[in-house]
């Protein structure tokens, strides 16, 4: 069982660094815009540095926790700037939220969302509204709570996490940023989509194709 | 773009590996190849001084490693904070015994990376102290002075906190004198020309032709204002007068002047403007201890000039005038 399950989560980072690699491009476009255009790189360099780590994953040894440790060493060591930290710290909450989960059942992929939202909180000291990829993170991560609560089946229960993350992203545009390199901006970067926001919704489509 | 590059995803890599090759007598690579150590690091029995920033600026930061100077850098991509690992990895190359201050700049990425480094190493026993540099007067109004970003004023904080350990001070010392230094410094730039990520291929800024945007930060953060590009002149008097009125010295304060250019700006218009930023430093009654013309602080290929002003006292003034021996002549 626990086999299956982890072999799942490494193909979701397969998936996220795929989609992300593909749209490499467009996140340092989003970045140029109101950052310093490193953003999809950044992302990229992140997510094939904790492709290889798992690569060398035994499946059938390996539990979910220590996949999500595995993949938080990863991150850290290839990436700085803010998202090095970030997704550090949401995958190793990740990995003890998943402590002992041994399937990827829709509650433990709740619990799963709900983890990466609080650990990237808990890190960045941001709220939603920040113009920041938590304005993805947090609404998808009510938005699990909420399908479980509701009772519902996979496919509702991630197009509902992913709307919200959608919807979330698009809802920065119209944010005044406050953190980050953004910051500095402030009125300035009204109109533009936050690229850590651009990403976490590829992120979470990666998960919702995979983990479905 | 017409770049001396090889593939623009290593430029970090390949400058790195040149710098160490050009200056063997001074820094050696680290275990982790993304920090640089000064050759006689670590002293035993001294506290270390490290830093760590985004790559671009050359030669801050690896060119400030050296002997009374900073022990060991974390070096990061292009303008992008060094990962935690590596700023773990100087705190533990610059390690003598005594403590390690991190002397860093004022950027959500470094500031997160800092954190997490200072975590792994006091795991492992070393203490750390840090210090923020936030000397960059145009990104933030004086009321909230925190959240200014660290420019070229972390030279001066370098210099003072490395002269300071140098002399056998304790890490608290070194720490609070390194502090001191950047608490006495304020900066502002003034940008004429954008810079380019080579990874990226086109600028992720604009400045039009004629214009200027006064107050840019050290990637092309927005300034205070874009306004017509004026002569030498004017433009020394407004960058002295938006750093001294921040300042507010007293009459007869000593002070040390940096000038250093973006990157693209040549040494001869650093020279115009210091003409006139003497004169104006001079003219509020000031007095002006030493001043520093150069590239010492760049971004990329920018074209444009910061100003920092340091305030000085006896002490400061005694740990500038240790002698160092680095890349970056200083």
């Amino acid at each position: 069982m626990s086999e299956i399950a982890v072999r799942r989560l490494i193909e979701m980072f397969d998936a996220i660094s795929s989609d992300i690699g593909a749209e490499r491009d467009r996140l340092s476009e989003l970045d140029g815009a109101i950052g310093d255009a490193d953003h999809g790189i950044t992302m990229a360099i992140g997510f094939s540095a904790v492709t290889s780590e798992l690569a060398r994953t035994d499946a059938s040894s390996a539990e979910l926790s220590s996949v999500m440790t595995a993949a938080a060493s990863a991150f850290l060591n290839a990436v700085g700037a803010s998202t090095g930290p970030l997704y550090a710290t949401a995958f190793r909450r990740a990995a003890q939220a998943l402590e002992g989960c041994d399937a990827l059942d829709l509650g433990t992929c709740a619990l799963l969302v709900q983890s990466i939202a609080s650990g990237i909180r808990e890190r960045g000291k941001g709220q939603r509204g920040d113009k920041t990829m938590l304005d993805v993170w947090l609404p998808a991560a009510d938005a699990a709570a909420q399908a479980i609560a509701a009772g519902k089946p996979a496919d509702a229960f991630w197009a509902d996490v992913t709307a919200a993350a959608q919807n979330g992203a698009n809802a920065t545009r119209s944010m005044v940023a406050t953190k980050g390199r953004a910051a500095r901006l402030g009125e300035r970067s009204l109109g533009h989509m936050d690229p850590g926001a651009a990403s976490a919704v590829l992120i979470i489509g990666a998960m919702a194709r995979t983990l479905r | 773009m017409q770049r001396f590059i090889n593939n623009p995803d290593e430029v970090v890599e390949d400058t790195v590996k040149g710098f160490v090759k050009a200056h063997a007598d001074i820094v050696r690579l680290g275990e982790n190849p993304r920090v640089i150590v000064a050759k006689n690091a670590p002293v035993a029995g001294k506290v270390g001084v490290v830093t760590g920033g985004g790559s671009g600026h050359e030669p801050a930061f690896i060119g400030y490693t050296g002997r009374n100077m900073l022990d060991a850098v974390a070096v990061g991509e292009l303008f992008s904070s060094p990962t935690a690992k590596s700023f773990h990895d100087a705190m533990r190359e610059a390690n003598g015994g005594e403590g390690v201050v991190c002397l860093y700049g004022n950027y959500a990425g470094d500031n997160m990376n800092v954190k997490m480094a200072v975590k792994l190493a006091a795991k492992e026993g070393i203490e750390i102290a840090t210090v923020v540099a936030n000397d960059d007067v145009c990104s933030a109004p004086p009321e909230e002075r925190e959240k200014r970003r660290g420019v070229a004023g972390e030279i001066f904080m370098w210099k003072i906190g490395g002269a300071k350990a140098a002399a056998g001070a304790p890490l608290e010392e070194v720490r609070a004198t390194a502090q001191k230094a950047i608490d006495n410094c304020r900066s502002i730039g003034v940008g004429l020309g954008p810079c380019t990520l080579p990874a990226v291929g086109h600028p992720n800024f604009r400045i039009e032709p004629g214009t200027m945007e006064v107050g840019i930060g050290h990637h092309g953060e927005p300034g205070l204002r874009v306004e017509a590009l004026k002569t030498a002149d004017e433009v020394a008097k407004d960058m002295c007068k938006i750093v001294l009125d921040d300042h507010g010295l007293p009459d007869g304060t000593e002070v040390a002047v940096l000038v250093s250019g973006l990157g693209a700006t040549p040494l001869n218009e650093l020279y115009i403007l210091n003409d006139t930023i003497e004169r104006e430093i001079r003219a509020r009654g000031l007095k002006i201890y030493r001043t520093y013309v150069g590239n010492y602080f760049t971004s990329l290929e920018m074209v444009g000039a910061t100003l920092t002003v340091m305030a000085l006292d006896d002490e400061l003034k005694a740990l500038l005038d240790v002698e160092v021996r680095c890349t970056a002549v200083f």
